[in-house]
């Protein structure tokens, strides 16, 4: 072991996340991991769906193009890759990532791969559960039941890192898990090691978003400005034996990371700043100090950490019918009175078509449909009516972008562009807590050692 | 009055129907008036039409920010929502646009 900090770069912070930061982290050639997160709320119940139909998918679908783009360059410098892009079918992704290494020519690459996540024929028996969110017990929703996915925790993940393969692919797991965890293979860490774990969460929950700790959802013209947006540098972790913290990124990228990103990224999603749980610890950030200690570079101290609860939490994602939606835009004088009106016309039609909505909203885009209308706001010159039902009957959601988009026609005075009618089948996640002895995290390698 | 636009800037994240906002004074003087004045009440006043709240206000006087949960947000939570925005991110600046009754200098960018 050398006396320089491990170093741990974000390679995504979600699904659809950009690639070439991802390249540049495996080319630099100095961190020793790059960790893809790239799993939602709902990511896995839809992967879920995907799985059903061809059981060799499931997971992330850009899986092959991220391998691709690293994995050459990560196996030149001895850059091990974490990632949770397996979703619903983690051993599917560790057998895509060898066939892809196998015909770039890479040999025979082994993966490590987590699994377990997977309960969903678990909570079946134990209709009992309360739903964390409708304080319904999950019998309400089951027949409904897409997925049911725990959040393991970096002990499952480290068991996975011993196995020494370049790549190791998880499916549900907590996001900062996939950064403490290599912190404590690295460091050899005890789950018992509550200022270690709390240092190693905290660089995890930083890190985890990607381009949001380095000036992405930052900037504000004049206010808070960010250099060089189109080519942000993702973040990277120092973290020495000790637990030390240092987050900063790459010379040469686009961003800013310092005390004003990272005071803001530090609270992101999080409610009690004393009970922050995760599946390896409550973690308790109200002495966090945060320093600017260089350009780019800022230490992360104080953070504690109380033992894990006994429960794992468990994403259940369930279907929950459908929505229709339409727009079209109206400008000049009175637009929004014509608006207005369109919005009364599409209500009448579907009442008249014998259609019902348990829920309807209507916005009126550039003027009330991000913070509502409370004040006396001047009217936009230009206002575009959004209206979404939801409903569970997909002819009736079909209906409402049909009649927004009638009102090029049939409706008031100078409506343009009205979008292609949409609808959406809603797969809805609710949240539950399941005794940790029930789970089995599995642990397995594709491939040779 | 100063809005808190000038005082502080934030963040909003999503967990099912509720959204955390924080706020995050630029300086010590932002931080004491925002300490002081942006009350979980002012702020459930500020999202009253759009939330059903309650609001309960953290703090975290080390990094001089204050950390507002706001339940019941986001249309009944981000994955079936019916809003344009979803995750509530614009969320984040509702809360600067509200006005605190005193006189402050408004700190310069941070830039």
């Amino acid at each position: 072991m050398t006396d320089r900090p491990l170093r741990i770069g974000v390679g995504a912070g979600f699904a659809d996340d950009r690639i070439a930061p991802a390249v540049d982290m495996a080319k630099c050639g100095t961190v020793d991991w790059l960790v893809f997160e790239c799993l939602a709320e709902r990511t896995v119940g839809r992967e879920n769906l995907t799985r059903q139909k061809n059981p060799e998918k499931g997971y992330n679908p850009w899986l092959e193009q991220r391998m691709e783009a690293v994995l050459a360059h990560c196996l030149d410098h001895g850059t091990r890759i974490v990632t949770n892009m397996g979703a619903a079918n983690p051993a599917g992704a560790a057998r895509a990532t060898r066939r892809m290494a196998a015909d770039m020519g890479l040999g025979d690459v082994p993966c490590a791969v987590v699994q377990g996540d997977d309960v969903a024929d678990l909570v079946r028996t134990q209709p009992h559960l309360k739903l964390l969110e409708s304080g319904e017990p999950l019998e309400s929703i089951l027949p409904r039941m897409a997925s049911a996915n725990a959040y393991l925790g970096a002990d499952a993940i480290c068991r996975a890192l011993a196995a020494r393969t370049p790549v190791t692919i998880t499916g549900r797991v907590g996001d900062p898990c996939l950064f403490l965890a290599p912190a404590m293979h690295h460091y050899g860490w005890s789950y018992d090691d509550w200022p270690k774990l709390a240092q190693g969460t905290t660089a995890g929950h930083l890190l985890e978003c990607s381009a949001q700790l380095t000036g992405g959802c930052f900037a504000d013209p004049g206010m808070k400005d960010v250099p060089g947006l189109a080519e942000l540098g993702y973040p990277i972790a120092e973290i020495d034996a000790d637990g030390g913290l240092v987050v900063t990124k790459l010379e040469d990228t686009g961003g800013r990371i310092d005390v004003a990103t990272c005071s803001e990224q530090i609270l992101y999603e999080m409610h009690d700043p004393s009970a922050y749980i995760t599946p390896d610890c409550v973690l308790d950030i109200t002495d966090l100090t945060l320093t600017d200690e260089a350009p780019h570079r800022v230490r992360v101290a104080g953070a504690r950490a109380r033992p894990r609860t006994d429960s794992y939490k468990v994403t259940v994602g369930y279907f929950d019918g459908y929505i229709g939606e339409g727009q079209v835009s109206y400008a000049g004088i009175n637009a929004v009175a014509r608006a207005e009106l369109a919005a009364e016309v599409v209500k009448e039609r579907l009442r008249l078509r014998g259609f019902h909505y348990p829920e309807m909203r209507v916005d009126l885009i550039g003027m009330s449909s991000l913070h509502g209308m409370k004040d006396d706001r001047p009217e936009p010159y230009e206002v575009r009516l959004r209206i979404a039902a939801r409903t569970d009957d997909r002819k009736a959601a079909e209906a409402v972008g049909f009649e927004v988009r009638a009102m090029h026609v049939n409706g008031p005075a100078g409506g343009g562009g009205g979008s292609d009618p949409s609808v959406r089948e809603i797969l809805a996640v609710q949240s539950l807590l399941l005794d940790r002895k029930l789970v089995e995290p599995e642990v397995f390698v594709e491939g040779e050692l | 009055m100063v809005r808190v636009y000038h005082l502080g800037h934030g963040r909003a994240g999503d967990k099912g129907d509720i959204s955390n906002v924080s706020v995050v004074a630029y300086n010590d003087e932002a931080w004491h008036i925002l300490e002081r004045e942006l009350t979980a009440e002012r702020v459930m006043d500020a999202y009253v039409h759009i939330a059903k709240g309650p609001v309960t206000r953290y703090e975290l006087p080390n990094l001089r920010a204050l950390n507002f949960v706001i339940e019941g947000a986001l249309g009944g939570g981000v994955t079936r929502s019916l809003a344009q925005d979803m995750h509530g991110k614009s969320l984040s600046t509702l809360i600067l646009t509200i006005d605190l009754p005193v006189n402050a200098p408004y700190p310069a960018p941070l830039s």
